[in-house]
């Protein structure tokens, strides 16, 4: 649904992007132009094109110009990340994050994250942003940084480029469903992680065929894959990410929201919805509310504040 | 430089077609009318002729092909059509069907491709094969090489210009390290062939022969006869020039008793229009031989016309 934005949504956009600082933010009227500028990147990409000085096109996706995203995070500032994280490219949100984490000992899931969660071109894209931003492969710095028994695991995960067709061959799903669980029983759960095969099922295939691969691994072993490697946080992650992201992500928020999250957990929260906004927000609230027994929406307007709580919930949605 | 030569007056496509739809006509094949047409046509004219002819005729050029030619001459003409993208998909598939420790198709693409057009392959090997490269790649390899070839075909290697010195030193004392250890597949020395950039390697490479006095080839070559040894040195000539180990692969395949025709219409086919002229340059310093010459005498009829079209030298 294509809501064009009121006179004054788009003037305070203007204002508030054009760098003429100290006129002070029009909150809500931002606010509202992220909710009717859901599911529609071609806007964003469009405001990012229409201010060029501070996006430079570069082989693909329009940067941000370092200086101004350190401008933008104050002027926004009671929006914490929100818009300055809204506007940018989403190849370029992804590497950023990507980098962050490598360079600043966060957990890896959020590497998993990207990795899995992402379409294919997307996380090419990511890629190709990387390469522009930083002058070395993505997969280059996983391997480097990432020192830990899951660094193989990583590094395949980040460099997929997977088939997306819906061509399956069920007798190969269900051989592998075997040989994952084979793997699983056998290897001391640590090991797992390192196992030649697990590697190469989780890193190479094709999405859909890893779900029904999951599913046969279901009726052969009587639970859920991902319960069974329960104690290899890694791979659970790397599974759940691969099956069902919504499933996955309203996990994500539930952790962010509870009391006493820490600040990582909490930056879960942005991360989540403002890459998941155009995505798939849906079916994360309807994963949430199945999973929690609450609406999303209700959640995060108790446990956030301000105008940072108006702008996440201008972008989940009603 | 390309050894592709396209008249100056090129006919349309459609004009091509009809020559080519006479070309099959008839009892036989008028092979030589298809090699001054087909070899004398840059890459978006061969996609339009293919165009055409499925348009005028109703059939697709390569079935007709496949049914007209023979063996060695038909397998060049029918990689010399397809796009590089596709080309380079197919005889990575090739290679997977058949391979063993010995084949070095798929490092030989995966090296001398730029990153993007590494990836224009995987998205044509999704596109024709309804699978990804890398796991088909994962499935029919193991071990060491399943470690080493995944990584190769999947990687995104950057490209740019920046080297960081000092890692680039203790990169090469990390290589330098495992080799002695005999540890040829260590994670280190996968790590670093398969996500470092060109120019990073190369001040490894550097640095290693400074350090120590030889080049790091020649601590690969304990074993000569060690395929995942020869895989490593692969890797590392591709970096330093990939026309001279292009211009090896040639001289190889003519060599041997019987000729690799394989390797020959691999290397010729694919680098045609790209390097084939610096590729020539070499191979007649090399071996005081022109590549025409040595093509005339190990390689005949209709596919030896072929081949000497490509590279620049028929008529």
């Amino acid at each position: 649904m294509d809501v064009p934005l009121a006179a004054e949504e788009c003037e305070a956009i203007t204002r508030a992007f054009s760098g003429l600082g100290g006129l002070g933010v029009d909150e809500e009227a931002l606010v509202s132009a992220l909710g009717k500028w859901r599911h529609q990147p071609e806007k964003r990409a469009q405001l990012r094109k229409s201010f060029a000085g501070f996006f430079t096109a570069d082989g693909g996706f329009e940067r941000f110009e370092d200086d101004y995203i350190h401008y933008l995070k104050i002027e926004f500032a009671r929006f914490k990340n929100i818009m300055v994280l809204w506007a940018m490219h989403p190849w370029e949100r992804d590497a950023r994050w990507a980098n962050d984490v490598l360079h600043k000992a966060h957990p890896f899931d959020i590497i998993v994250e990207i990795a899995c969660t992402r379409s294919s071109e997307e996380l090419l894209g990511a890629r190709i942003a990387y390469h522009a931003l930083f002058h070395r492969s993505l997969e280059e710095d996983v391997a480097y940084h990432v020192r830990e028994n899951f660094s193989n695991l990583l590094v395949g995960l980040v460099s997929a480029y997977r088939y997306e067709g819906d061509s399956i061959n069920e007798e190969m799903a269900k051989s592998e469903a075997k040989t994952l669980g084979t793997a699983i029983k056998s290897a001391g759960v640590r090991n797992l992680v390192e196992n030649g095969e697990v590697i190469r099922i989780l890193t190479t295939r094709s999405k859909p065929h890893l779900r029904v691969t999951f599913k046969y691994y279901r009726e052969m072993y009587g639970k859920s894959i991902e319960e069974d490697l329960g104690d290899e946080l890694c791979l659970q992650e790397t599974v759940q990410c691969l099956d069902s992201p919504p499933k996955y992500f309203s996990k994500v928020m539930d952790e962010t929201l509870k009391d006493g999250a820490d600040k990582n957990t909490k930056d879960a929260l942005t991360r989540v919805i403002v890459s998941r906004a155009d995505v798939d927000m849906e079916e994360i609230k309807a994963a949430y509310h199945e999973q929690y027994g609450a609406q999303l929406e209700d959640v995060i307007a108790m446990k956030t504040l301000g105008n940072y709580r108006d702008a996440l919930l201008s972008l989940v949605g009603q | 430089m390309s050894t592709i030569s396209v008249p100056v007056s090129v006919p349309s496509p459609a004009e091509d077609c009809e020559q080519l739809r006479k070309a099959f006509q008839g009892w036989g094949t008028n092979e030589g009318s298809i090699i001054s047409i087909l070899a004398h046509r840059s890459g978006a004219q061969r996609r339009q002729i293919r165009d055409s002819y499925a348009q005028a005729y109703g059939e697709d050029l390569l079935k007709v092909l496949d049914k007209e030619l023979t063996r060695d001459f038909e397998k060049a003409v029918l990689l010399w059509i397809l796009d590089p993208p596709e080309r380079d998909a197919v005889l990575a598939n090739e290679a997977l069907k058949k391979w063993s420790p010995n084949n070095r198709a798929l490092i030989e693409i995966a090296m001398t491709r730029t990153a993007d057009e590494m990836f224009a392959v995987r998205r044509a090997y999704r596109g024709r094969f309804k699978r990804s490269l890398e796991e088909d790649v994962a499935v029919h390899t193991n071990g060491d090489f399943r470690k080493l070839l995944v990584p190769l075909v999947s990687s995104y290697r950057y490209e740019g210009p920046e080297v960081n010195a000092s890692l680039a030193k203790s990169e090469a004392k990390i290589l330098h390290e495992k080799i002695e250890e005999k540890a040829y597949g260590h994670e280190e020395i996968i790590r670093i062939l398969t996500t470092r950039s060109k120019e990073h390697l190369l001040a490894t490479f550097n640095d290693y022969n400074n350090e120590f006095g030889h080049p790091i080839n020649k601590d690969l070559k304990s074993d000569p006869k060690d395929d995942f040894l020869f895989a490593l040195r692969a890797i590392v000539r591709c970096i330093i020039c990939p026309e001279r180990y292009l211009e090896k692969v040639i001289r190889l395949a003519i060599n041997k008793m019987g000729t690799d025709e394989c390797a020959l219409t691999r290397v010729i086919t694919t680098r045609a229009e790209v390097n084939m002229k610096h590729i020539k340059e070499i191979y007649y310093k090399r071996n005081s031989v022109r590549l025409d010459h040595a093509l005339k005498k190990d390689t005949t009829g209709d596919y030896e016309d072929f081949l000497l079209a490509l590279i620049g030298q028929d008529a």
